[in-house]
């Protein structure tokens, strides 16, 4: 996994390598049980304080993405359905709403956005399709 | 938490005027201290007192828990500091110069590392320090520094005037000396992404008032812009807690704002712009916005009203 740290961000850097992990893990560039580097060696690759990295993968284990085995390393979890489904779906609703949001505001029509999406769901590493528990519902 | 360096209201006047004012420092052990300031705002003058080169006005300066007038040998031996522009006798060979150098530390000296730091600079003790390029010295006062294996490292602008490569291999021995545990740097610097690297606390010194003190992130987090779009001539605004400057450009009024929450929405709301939007700043960005312009008012962020949220970002970088 490539690691990236943009001095021009408003991102502190912490909060850059959470997102690239998270990013990494979604589509798919690094899978579970695969081990990342330590905070060590990437605080020396990436020249930046050990402490920062410390932090954003202590953030990440927090998320359950990343696990620590002591004496072994840091290694991509393997997902946890710990979520229940509302949960999750509350979740990614806010995600939505969000995304939505800035889509209107950018004079995006709804089939636009749809077309988008779909594209660059191509880009994704997904779990298998499963039943819909409780099927659409049925807005307008 | 043992404070590495605590300083106590310390103060520097020449000829009535202010240089540093009433400083209040805490630099916990095993961090490091990004020191920032414009050109003038009294960061030399305040290393210089922290390693006794000046006399303070006034004020109490404790290093690695020891007061600095009662400093034992031990505990001087156990600071190393790199003035700026890195001096060094020219007619003296590296080999020398780390001989002279090692006196100043007896029993510390470790030679090996001392080696080990030029030879990954590939420079030979034999050199004459005055044919060295100014990265070079750079990096020959940085392992001269390092070799006493120093609990408290001071850096008085270690980058200055260096390459790109030749800061980033200084930087990467910071990196190298940090993950020693316990080790406390405080360097000063005038280029940002550097210090928001290396940094995992920052100081912002603003005509010798220390008008920032807090982890580095949460400076980047704190700080936003605030941009109002009114219909016509924007209104002046009254002011809110926090606000760092207000300045208007057409029918726009931009705000920068220490910790926007639902008090600064609020004043932001009361003028009725037609739109407006907050977002946040690179660290270059808020520490313009936070030394340039009226400096009166600037809102303190760090100190003692921070400590809980401190605290809580303190486990996460655990």
């Amino acid at each position: 996994m490539q690691f990236e740290i943009d001095g021009m961000s408003r991102l502190p850097i912490y909060r850059q390598l959470v997102e690239q992990v998270r990013e990494g893990i979604a589509r798919g560039g690094v899978k579970p049980g695969e081990q990342l580097p330590s905070v060590r060696q990437l605080s020396r690759d990436l020249v930046v304080n050990p402490n920062t990295v410390a932090r954003a993968y202590t953030e990440l284990e927090r998320e359950g993405l990343l696990a620590n085995r002591p004496g072994r390393g840091v290694f991509v979890a393997e997902p946890r359905g710990e979520l229940t489904e509302e949960a999750r779906r509350r979740r990614l609703t806010e995600g939505v709403d969000r995304l939505l949001t800035e889509a209107v505001h950018l004079g995006f029509s709804k089939a636009e956005v749809a077309r988008l999406v779909a594209e660059r769901s191509r880009e994704f590493r997904w779990g298998p399709d499963k039943p819909s528990s409780k099927g659409e519902e049925g807005r307008p | 938490m043992t404070a590495a360096i605590a300083t106590e209201r310390l103060t520097k006047e020449y000829d009535g005027r202010r240089v540093v004012d009433g400083l209040d420092l805490r630099i916990p052990a095993g961090s490091v201290y990004g020191f920032l300031g414009r050109n003038g705002a009294g960061k030399s003058t305040t290393i210089k007192m922290l390693m006794g080169m000046v006399r303070p006005s006034f004020g109490r300066i404790e290093l690695l828990g020891h007061d600095l007038a009662a400093l034992p040998m031990e505990a001087k031996g156990r600071i190393a500091y790199l003035a700026e522009g890195h001096p060094l006798y020219g007619w003296m060979t590296i080999a020398e110069a780390a001989r002279f150098a090692g006196a100043f530390h007896p029993g510390r000296w470790d030679r090996a590392m001392f080696e080990r730091v030029l030879d990954h600079f590939e420079l030979s003790g034999r050199a004459k320090i005055r044919r060295l390029s100014n990265g070079q010295r750079a990096n020959v006062a940085l392992a001269l520094a390092i070799a006493p294996d120093p609990d408290l490292l001071v850096l008085d602008d270690p980058t200055l005037g260096l390459d790109t490569v030749a800061r980033h291999d200084f930087l990467l021995s910071m990196i190298h000396l940090v993950q020693r545990r316990g080790r406390t740097i405080l360097f000063s610097s005038h280029i940002l992404a550097d210090v928001e690297r290396v940094a995992d606390r920052i100081g912002v010194l603003v005509n010798g008032v220390l008008r920032v003190d807090c982890p580095t992130d949460r400076f980047k987090e704190a700080v936003s812009r605030v941009v109002l779009e009114f219909a016509g001539e924007p209104p002046a605004f009254p002011g809110c807690r926090g606000l760092v400057q207000a300045w208007q450009v057409g029918r726009r009024l931009e705000l920068v704002v220490v910790d926007f929450g639902p008090e600064q929405q609020a004043a932001v709301e009361a003028l009725g712009p037609k739109s407006w939007d907050v977002a946040g700043l690179n660290l270059e960005d808020a520490f313009v916005a936070y030394t340039r312009g009226p400096r009166r008012s600037l809102p303190l962020l760090g100190g003692v009203a921070d400590e809980a949220a401190e605290g809580s970002d303190d486990r996460g970088a655990a």
